[in-house]
């Protein structure tokens, strides 16, 4: 059995910020990087959190020169290619999650240079085949998004371009011409990595991009804590929780668990 | 000599930064806006000649430029075939090419009005010059540095301190400019509203290609004239090492329309291709492929599922995964070619020009003049080679001691 849904990626997704929406919150949407701190445990980790109904799921490809990322990111990533992860074991996971009957929506998130050397085309199809639904490349600025565009279009994938605190009117009016499935708004200007406190001027930043595109909006970057994620609830249509899940996992899987479940809990209505 | 630093006269790169099918720029979207603001600032800059006179002032005043070129008589007659020539930028200040670019945008970030400059290092060279621009000009200078490369240029780390500048170890991956340049663009990526990114080799995203080209460009300006003032005519070669490049691509602009000129890059074989550890991202097909790494599409020594290989140099100054596209699209046009010298070639060539020149070169510089030795010999006693002695090699002498086992 593979995947059993019917839906386009870009359909499922939408479909997520639906939900979340009539149930008055953000989506929630956790990082796990495939092959850390082996595979089997990374498949574990989606499960769990799956079971906690989490929406979505980025999920991580490595490579040996991640530039956005902080030293958590970092160093998963390097036990997950000592581990041997390679893109086609990442979409093995994909292909056993849905086989396992996950639901909800996952984006392989990775750098560029690993899905040249595989083919783009190629690897576009793969990931629809394996039962993905977006792509997340932070080092792909629209300007050469050419390279998946087309092949994302026609296999139905979204293909996630960012914005940041740092973009102009010119550079937020572009991403939104261009974006499908939701843009991913980074907090901070920096690398991926928890963080203490989240920016005080978030509701200005939000309004900004708002002012200029009704595509869903989705926050990554320092989430960190059930506080954190009140703060970005509703404000945003979802966000993503990276390095502090990492970080928590590597105690294991239950306070991995837990963190997740406290966030889970915190946007819920009257969370 | 020079009256203006060449803008916009080239036909590449494009708008987008490519050189053909290299370069453009891959970054994450946080530092985009900040490149369009340096492609703009540059441009201004560029076309202002209160900036131009500045550089050149600096040039002339503070770096000892021109930089002469020398005769190598020893080693033409030792070899006995081609006229040799050495174009000195041993003998800029900091003693290496690295300080044409550094002044220049550090005049850039200071224009700009950024007081916080980060720089990577490979070889410590660049970082040498980066902190010498900012002390010079009042720049607040922070340099990353792979902790190998710290170990193994350790005088180089040393005159960075002195010249005020705070040193960075970079402990990640295989600890060598590869990963200070990371590390140094994920500083730039946090702190970017403030901070100059001061990059020193012709690599990374749009405009720095460009930049660190039109900047290095005066070496071969000058070479090119020097040349037919004091030989009378055009080399038959032009030789030079190449890591990230930018060396090689100052001498090779000003001769890029002569076409009788070939121009030849020298990268680092380490203890040879087929060892798998070497830094020849042309030479060795199995690992060099084109890829995209630190923003900019060129060759990159890869491994088949598309993850950066490790490199090895005896030089730290090209010990790395990638190139400068222009290279990529020079060698792709035909315009020039690139071989490769071992570290063992390289310490042959290092002790050959101290003893029959009286000049140390840069273990980096050395890989070009073991170009020369190999081809020197097969050229006509009339032709002429000119090679960029790009560096000296004080900060040398700890590893070669070590590497042919000598003792003071």
């Amino acid at each position: 059995m593979t995947d059993t849904r019917t839906t386009t990626g870009l359909d499922a997704i939408a479909a997520m910020f639906d939900r979340a929406k009539a149930e008055g919150r953000s989506a929630f949407l956790p990082y796990v990087p495939v092959g850390y701190p082996d595979y089997e445990s990374s498949l574990d980790a989606v499960e769990a959190l799956a079971a906690l109904d989490v929406d979505g799921f980025e999920i991580g490809m490595p490579f040996s020169d991640p530039l956005a990322d902080g030293p958590t990111i970092q160093e998963a990533t390097q036990i997950a290619l000592e581990n041997g992860t390679t893109i086609r074991s990442c979409l093995e996971a994909v292909r056993a999650l849905r086989s396992k009957g996950l639901q909800q929506p996952m984006l392989m998130m990775g750098y560029l240079n690993p899905m040249l050397a595989y083919g783009t085309e190629a690897f576009v199809h793969d990931v629809k085949a394996a039962g993905a639904d977006g792509l997340i490349i932070p080092d792909l600025p629209p300007e050469e998004a050419h390279l998946f565009a087309e092949s994302c279009a026609r296999e139905g994938l979204a293909l996630i371009f960012f914005l940041a605190p740092t973009s102009n009117e010119e550079r937020i009016k572009l991403v939104a011409e261009r974006a499908s499935g939701f843009i991913y708004v980074v907090s901070v200007t920096g690398v991926t990595g928890a963080r203490r406190d989240l920016p005080p001027d978030l509701v200005d930043y939000i309004n900004r991009l708002r002012a200029h595109t009704d595509v869903p909006l989705v926050m990554g970057f320092g989430i960190s804590t059930p506080d954190h994620a009140r703060q970005v609830n509703k404000l945003l249509d979802g966000f993503i929780v990276a390095s502090a899940l990492i970080r928590a996992s590597k105690q294991g899987i239950d306070p991995m668990r837990e963190l997740a479940a406290s966030i889970r809990q915190a946007i819920e209505p009257g969370g | 000599m020079i009256s203006q630093i060449p803008y916009g006269s080239a036909d590449v790169p494009d708008s987008r930064g490519y050189f053909g099918e290299f370069g453009g720029r891959f970054v994450p979207e946080t530092l985009v806006p900040a490149l369009d603001e340096l492609t703009v600032a540059y441009r201004e800059a560029m076309a202002d000649p209160a900036f131009q006179n500045s550089l050149l002032d600096l040039q002339r005043t503070y770096t000892g430029r021109p930089t002469p070129i020398t005769f190598a008589a020893r080693l033409t007659e030792k070899l006995g075939g081609a006229r040799i020539y050495l174009k000195r930028e041993d003998l800029a200040h900091t003693g290496a090419h690295k300080i044409n670019n550094a002044l220049g945008q550090a005049l850039l970030a200071q224009r700009m009005g950024k007081q916080r400059v980060v720089a990577e290092t490979g070889a410590g060279q660049h970082g040498v010059a980066s902190a010498t621009a900012s002390a010079l000009l009042g720049l607040d200078c922070h340099v990353y540095m792979g902790s190998v490369d710290m170990a193994r240029q350790q005088p180089n780390v040393f005159r960075m301190k002195l010249l005020g500048a705070e040193v960075i170890p970079v402990e990640s991956g295989t600890k060598t400019l590869k990963d200070a340049i990371n590390e140094a663009i994920r500083d730039w990526v946090t702190n970017v509203r403030e901070t100059f990114y001061l990059l020193g080799s012709a690599l990374g995203p749009h405009p720095y290609p460009m930049i660190v080209r039109d900047f290095q460009s005066v070496i071969g300006i000058e070479a090119r004239q020097q040349m037919l003032d004091d030989v009378g005519r055009l080399p038959d070669v032009c030789i030079a090492c190449v890591g990230g490049g930018s060396n090689a691509i100052g001498l090779f602009h000003a001769f890029r329309e002569d076409e009788q000129v070939d121009l030849i890059g020298v990268e680092a074989g380490g203890h040879g291709v087929l060892s798998g550890e070497h830094a020849a991202r042309f030479a060795d097909p199995s690992m060099g492929r084109p890829g995209v790494l630190q923003g900019t599409r060129s060759y990159v020594l890869q491994n088949a599922d598309g993850q950066i290989m490790n490199t090895h140099s005896v030089s730290a100054g090209l010990d790395y995964a990638s190139v400068g596209p222009e290279h990529a699209y020079l060698r792709q046009t035909e315009r020039a070619f690139y071989t490769l010298a071992t570290d063992e070639e390289a310490l042959e060539a290092f002790q050959t020009l101290c003893k029959l020149e009286g000049i140390i070169p840069a273990l980096e510089s050395s890989h070009a003049v073991a170009e020369v030795i190999k081809r020197a010999p097969t050229m006509p006693k009339d032709s002429i080679m000119l090679v960029n002695l790009s560096g000296r090699g004080d900060k040398d002498l700890g590893t070669v001691m070590k590497e042919l086992k000598l003792e003071i």
